[in-house]
This record gives C-alpha cells, sequence and structure tokens, in this order.
C-alpha cells in the first residue's frame, strides 16, 4: 500500500500539483485512521492531505480513479449489465468486438434500435448506476482496447460515444423536451410549472450525458489501468492544470475551464490589490493622533500615528490585437484589466487587427464585461483592408487619431503576438506613444522562442518598450496584472 | 509530540459519528466533511476550510462546538491583525498605573527593580488574546481562525509556531504549551493564496455548493414550515440557477432567505412568475438579474 501511495503522490507531482514528502507521510497517516474499505472516505482522506487548492481537485480525481480503481468497486454492477444487456447471443465477449472493430473500423453489422432506446432510458433516469451499467456496456460492445495498441482514451472514449450515439439521443430528447412532450419527472421533482419543469428537464438531460461520458472516460482509464499498469495511463491522460493551459493552443473545454476561472481570479485580484493600496501608509507622523493616544497612558506617545498617504492611480490604456490568431488571448487579459479597473483612475480600451477602434464606451454601457467582450467582437470597426493583423498600420492610426489620449500619467499596455503578416511594422510610431506615456508594456502570448521568427517583428518593437512580457498562460497573466497595478 | 489529544478525538469515533453529532446540533454534513473533521481530531491537526461565501464554512466550526460541547474561540482576521491582537499583549496602561502606584509610596522599604519587573510581567498584566486563550484552555476548545486571507504573509508566520507546535513564546514568561490539542478551523475567501508552509500543516477542506438532496435536507432543517414539496422545488431551481454564468452565484444562505420569503408569501408552487418576482433575493447583481430573467424568459417587472 505504501509503496501505491508514493507511486500516486509521483504522479500527483507529475501532474504538476505540489505535494510534499510531509504531506505524504500525513496521507499515510490518514490511511491509518480510515483504512482502505470504504472507498469515498479514502477519497476525502487522500484529498484532505495532499490536495491544497481547489483548483487541483479535478486533477486529483482523475489520478485517483486510475490508482485506487480495482478498491470498492460497487458489486451490484455486473448484474445491472446483464440486466441491461438485450439477452441475446449477438452481444460480442469484449475481446471478439475487439478484434472486429479493429479491422472494421466502423461499428457497422449492429443494431443500432435497442443501444439507443437504452441510452434515452439511462439519460432519462440519471441514475448512476444506470448510466455506469450502461458505460459498461458500451465500453465491451465498441472500445477496442487490445494489448500492443498505443494507449489513447480518448479515442476510445470517441468510439464508445458515437457507437452508443450519445449525441443523437440527446439531441432528440432535448426537442421533446423543447416541443413541451412530457417525458416523466426528468429532474424536475415536484415543479409544476411548466416553464420550470422545461428548464429542469434539459438540464438533467444534458447533467445525465456529461455524467455518461464521465463514466465511460473513467471506465476506460480503469481498464486499461488494470492492463497496462496506471502510469502509462496517466501519461496518455495527463492534463494542464488551468493556470498553466496555453492560450493560444486551448481546446473548447480548456477555455470553458478558463473562463469559469478568470471570474475568481479577477475578485481576488481586485481584493488584494485594494489592500495593498492601502497597506502602503506609513506617511509622515501624524502628531495631534499621536498626542491624544498617549492620553491613555498617562502621557507617554506608546504607539505612534502616521499619516496615510495618497497614491495616484495609474491611467491605463489598453490596445490589444484582436485578430483571430490571439483572439483568446485578447478575451482574456481585457476580461481581467476589466475586472480591475477600480484599480486605475480610468482605463480606455482600443483593438485593432488592421484598422483600430476605440471602444471605451462599449465597456462604460454593457451590464457586464462579458457581454461587453461580445459586444466587441461585433461592433468594434476593426478590419480596414483584408482582416489581416497589420500592427504597424493599427499604430499609426493610433497616433494619427488617439494620441492626444497618452500623457505622462498613462500605462499603455499592447497586447499581440506581434505577427504583422509582413506589412510593414512602423516601429516609429509606436516610439511616439513610448515617448508620451510613462510605461509601455507589450504581452505577447507567443513563447519566448518564436520571437523574431517568421513574420514576428516583436524585436523591432522591444526596444520601444518598458518591457516586453511573455504571457502564454493564467499563471503568467496573473503575475503580470499584479505588478501593473 | 505528546499532547493528549483532545476530548473531541475520544468523542469523534469515526466519520459517521461526526456526521451524527453534526446533525444533532442542525448541521448536515456529508461524508467527506465528516471524514476531514474526524482525520482531523485524530491526527491533531488544524482543517483549512475554503469556498465561496455562504456555503457554511464559519457555521461548520460553531456547529462542531456545540456537539462537542468545547468552547468556540473566535479570530476575526483583518488585515493589520498583529501579535497583539492574536497572541497576547501587555497590559501598558494597567502597568503604568503599578509603577505610578510605586513612586506614591516610595518612602519606606522600596522593593528593588527586580521586583517590580517581575511583578510587572506576570500573569496579572497579560492579555491573553484568541490563540494564547485557545491553548491555556483547560476545557475542550474549538479554535476559529475567520478569514485566514485577510492577514499579511508576515501575520501568518505567526499562525505557523501556534499551529505546528500548539505553543506560544512569551519572551518574558517563558512557553506556554497547550495540555490538549484544540480544534482548529481556519477559514478563507481565497482572495490571496496562503503560503505554503500553512497549507503544509493543515488539512484541507474545499467547502462547495451542496448537491440538491443535501440542499433539500438544509431547507427542510432550518426554514420551519416549508413543505417537501416547496423545498424540492427551492433546491432544484437554485441548483439550476447556479448553472448559470453569473458575478455572484447564490449561496446556501440566500437559498434559505429566499425559501422563508416564499414561505410569508404564502406561495405553495414555484413558477416562472414568482421566482422571477423574487429573484433579487438570491442574485445582487444587476447584470445576474437581467441573466436569470432571460434565462428563466419572464420580464422584469
Amino acid at each position: 500500500m505504501l509503496g501505491t501511495l508514493t507511486a500516486f503522490a509521483e504522479e500527483l507531482r507529475r501532474t504538476g500539483l505540489p505535494v510534499s514528502l510531509t504531506e505524504t507521510l500525513d496521507a499515510a497517516r490518514a490511511l491509518g485512521h480510515l483504512g482502505i474499505d470504504e472507498r469515498d472516505q479514502m477519497r476525502a482522506g487522500l484529498a484532505a492531505t495532499l490536495v491544497k487548492d481547489a483548483d487541483h481537485l479535478p486533477a486529483f480525481e482523475t489520478v485517483f480513479d486510475l490508482w485506487f480503481a480495482d478498491l470498492g468497486v460497487p458489486g451490484g454492477v455486473q448484474a445491472e449489465l446483464s440486466e441491461f444487456g438485450t439477452g441475446d447471443e449477438e452481444q460480442p465477449s469484449g475481446e471478439g468486438n475487439g478484434d472486429a472493430q479493429a479491422g472494421g473500423g466502423e461499428a457497422g453489422g449492429f443494431d443500432g434500435e435497442p443501444v439507443s432506446g437504452l441510452v434515452s432510458e439511462a439519460l432519462r433516469s440519471g441514475d448512476p448506476a444506470r448510466l455506469a451499467a450502461l458505460a459498461r456496456l458500451g465500453i465491451a460492445r465498441f472500445a477496442a482496447i487490445e494489448a500492443g495498441r498505443p494507449v489513447g482514451v480518448s479515442y476510445d472514449l470517441d468510439r464508445v460515444l458515437r457507437g452508443l450515439g450519445l449525441d443523437d439521443v440527446l439531441a432528440e430528447l432535448l426537442d421533446q423536451v423543447a416541443a413541451g412532450e412530457e417525458l416523466g419527472t426528468l429532474g424536475s421533482g415536484a415543479v409544476a410549472d411548466p416553464a420550470l419543469r422545461r428548464r429542469l428537464a434539459a438540464e438533467h438531460l444534458r447533467g445525465s450525458a456529461q455524467a455518461l461520458r464521465a463514466e465511460v472516460e473513467t471506465e476506460i482509464a480503469r481498464l486499461l489501468a488494470a492492463e497496462r499498469g496506471p502510469e502509462a495511463v496517466a501519461r496518455g491522460m495527463r492534463r494542464s492544470l488551468v493556470e498553466d493551459v496555453d492560450f493560444m493552443h486551448a481546446s473548447r473545454e480548456e477555455l470553458a475551464a478558463l473562463r469559469r476561472s478568470l471570474r475568481p481570479l479577477a475578485r481576488a485580484l481586485a481584493a488584494r490589490l485594494a489592500r495593498r493600496r492601502r497597506r502602503q501608509r506609513r506617511g509622515a507622523l501624524d502628531f495631534r493622533a499621536t498626542i491624544r493616544r498617549s492620553l491613555s497612558a498617562g502621557g507617554v506617545p506608546i504607539e505612534p500615528r502616521f499619516r496615510s498617504p495618497r497614491r495616484a492611480k495609474p491611467e491605463l490604456i489598453v490596445i490589444a490585437d484582436v485578430s483571430g490568431s490571439v483572439a483568446a488571448f485578447a478575451r482574456f487579459t481585457l476580461h481581467l484589466v476589466h475586472a480591475i479597473a477600480s484599480q486605475f483612475s480610468a482605463v480606455r480600451t482600443f483593438v485593432f487587427v488592421d484598422g483600430i477602434d476605440e471602444v471605451t464606451r462599449i465597456f462604460a454601457t454593457s451590464s457586464g464585461i462579458a457581454e461587453a467582450i461580445e459586444r466587441v467582437q461585433r461592433e468594434a470597426d476593426v478590419a480596414a483592408a483584408d482582416g489581416h493583423s497589420d500592427y504597424g498600420a493599427a499604430l499609426r492610426r493610433f497616433t494619427e487619431r488617439y494620441l492626444s489620449a497618452v500623457t505622462s500619467r498613462s500605462t499603455v499596455l499592447i497586447l499581440g503576438d506581434g505577427r504583422g503578416n509582413y506589412h510593414p511594422p512602423q516601429p516609429e510610431a509606436l516610439a511616439e506613444i513610448a515617448r508620451r506615456a510613462r510605461h509601455l508594456f507589450w504581452l505577447n502570448p507567443e513563447p519566448r522562442a518564436y520571437w523574431g521568427s517568421g513574420d514576428s517583428v516583436v524585436d523591432q518593437y522591444a526596444g520601444c518598450c518598458d518591457a516586453m512580457v511573455e504571457c502564454r498562460n493564467l499563471r503568467q497573466l496573473e503575475a503580470f496584472v499584479d505588478a501593473l497595478a | 509530540m505528546s499532547l493528549a489529544p483532545g476530548a473531541a478525538a475520544a468523542r469523534l469515533v469515526s466519520p459517521a459519528a461526526v456526521l451524527d453529532d453534526l446533525r444533532e446540533v442542525g448541521y448536515l454534513a456529508d461524508e467527506r466533511i465528516a471524514t476531514v473533521v474526524y482525520l482531523a481530531a485524530q491526527l491533531g491537526k488544524p482543517v483549512l476550510v475554503e469556498g465561496p461565501a455562504g456555503t457554511g464554512k464559519t457555521e461548520l466550526a460553531k456547529s462542531l462546538a456545540a456537539a462537542t460541547s468545547s468552547r468556540l474561540i473566535r479570530l476575526q482576521c483583518y488585515e493589520g491583525l498583529d501579535e497583539s491582537k492574536a497572541l497576547y499583549e501587555w497590559n501598558y496602561r494597567k502597568q503604568l498605573l503599578r509603577i505610578q502606584v510605586e513612586k506614591g509610596d516610595g518612602e519606606t522599604g522600596r522593593p528593588g527593580w527586580q521586583a517590580v519587573e517581575e511583578d510587572l510581567f506576570s500573569e496579572e498584566f497579560l492579555l491573553a488574546r484568541p490563540l494564547l486563550e485557545a491553548i491555556r484552555a483547560t476545557e475542550p476548545v474549538v479554535l476559529l481562525i475567520d478569514e485566514v486571507d485577510r492577514v499579511e504573509v508576515e501575520t501568518e508566520a505567526l499562525l505557523l509556531e501556534v499551529l505546528s507546535d500548539y505553543q506560544v513564546s512569551i519572551p518574558e514568561l517563558g512557553t506556554v504549551s497547550a495540555r490538549q490539542v484544540p480544534m482548529v478551523f481556519l477559514t478563507s475567501n481565497d482572495t490571496r493564496e496562503l503560503s505554503e508552509a500553512l497549507k503544509r500543516r493543515c488539512l484541507y477542506l474545499h467547502l462547495d455548493y451542496p448537491s440538491l438532496e443535501r440542499e433539500r435536507a438544509i431547507l427542510l432543517e432550518r426554514v420551519p414550515g416549508i413543505g417537501e414539496h416547496l423545498a424540492d422545488e427551492v433546491a432544484r431551481v437554485v441548483r439550476s440557477l447556479r448553472q448559470l454564468e453569473l458575478e455572484k452565484r447564490p449561496s446556501i444562505s440566500e437559498t434559505l432567505d429566499w425559501a422563508r420569503a416564499l414561505l410569508l408569501l404564502e406561495v405553495r408552487h414555484l413558477d416562472t412568475e414568482v421566482t422571477a418576482n423574487t429573484l433579487n433575493l438570491l442574485l445582487k447583481y444587476r447584470s445576474d438579474l437581467q441573466l436569470a430573467a432571460k434565462e428563466l424568459a419572464v420580464e422584469l417587472s
């Protein structure tokens, strides 16, 4: 057991979780108190001792399921499975099917009818045991887990979900719900109002589908782990923690996860910055307050009092490239900067592709930052010529139209990868902005190693900036914004 | 560490026992919470509780104190909290008075400086603040260090000695050690990353929004008079709202407020109209209200 535990901690470290030796010892002591019979208690105990950050819990769950897969798997599942099986000889055994599938590719020769019926039933019930049984059935039929093939959980996952026809069944059920058909309680419990019921039913179905997907993934990983050992599977499944996800190459799920973690991050950042501003006191001695305070100690000035000095807030000007390649990066940065707008005396925002437009008003008139960013993408007039970024033209136009916005109190922030599609870079325009501004920073979402390669002209701009900062993930972005305000 | 385990350890003998004890005082925990509390009692380690506001972090410590009939000692953290407010402080004023009295009747038999010093730095002039109080307590205590993310990093270091060795050094008096391991809860709203050293010493518990079943049970427990039906409806609608991308998602306490308001309004069943009209009890931002109203496809009156 101890060996398993240290290997488990080792894998967590490889995923990026900071697990120390003392924490591993604590985990061992915790298991000493809990035993290993109750899987959920064991999970809670290990999580409490090894994971100290809520963002790391999903990564922990994945690894836990792999390492301790065989503990306390509900015994009833096998029975459930046979109950679900259509009871005929047609249902092939795992290996036999694997062979057939490997040759045939698609799940041909299969009667799809009973499967989609089962899927529909399971989605509607939302019962975890049913979903788990269905996941096993699907894997037995459609997955191609066999010796010698490279380990790929996502490959089998796709295959099983396609085989089950999950997306089609879900879409069909959602249509029926939207049309007002009564399909049973569907997670709406005691709610009687039809509109609320429809809403709850749709959520229930989507939730079940998500649960089924997760169940299939876990189960595949478990089967693979049993065959090849957990290390090999974990290597294939290792995902980046949210804060390490690269903006430029994030998948759709990763982008969603990023968006979710952005809001708490922004709130935390704002609270921290406000506090830091207040704490930087220690101005001149406040003589009156010190004397008044000393009266209670018989005239001995035990605690000197100080005035709190006011520090001027900087004025921020953000100029963001919103062309396709860096759009995700621009969105996150704009979101974060606007979420802490109160830390600046003013924020003006400009966006460009090959034309440039001021969008400060959009942020002022929208009810939320997310909405404002949506509107920026629709309403901003940023394309002048061919719709490919042209840093030179955009900066030149900025100096022509908006240069008066830049004063000696301004901090200018430029967001972009500096890939100008071989248009003339016109660094003198940037130099002009830099001369007027107090600070000029450039945030670049590309890895530093790529700077200056191909059509990247960042090295021509870098000289004008106070700093050109690599900003590929949330961690780097947060660190920069923290230092900025 | 040869400290006697706290009275809590003897009482909280298994996760199931924790669950039952907490239920008796009206706190509905789940298995994860119960397991962590049980481990904390057995291992003598503090628990760091994080999670969104209004999910029962502080309540957990209070309820555990009630369940184990311990005294609750609370240290509310704020920026600028220092030793003198967290650990102990010498009562300057009283000491000054003492010296002045000394001057007044100074004709005969004046005690030497040594005697005065010993006298000045004795327990009589010591103001025990929450941390010292918890260490010195002879009866079972639960120490709650609330919103620990609000103190500066330097002040955190001060907590470390107390939390790892359960002792406090006072230069003039020596080291005060705990007679028993107190149950310690630290809560954090995650506005600041806590130091690695502090996290390492604690068990970590993340309190998220409750599951549907747990929230329904909480409603039935905390809102007398609410029927099974309405509790179920409220729990389901709140869960649905939490899935939206809101600035601030409704917490358990807001769910309870809403349920109480619905009772007062004599609502028997929820529909979109009632929901829309009372939404401002659940959502506190204008943009959230607009979004939720749009999602529920009703016009805000």
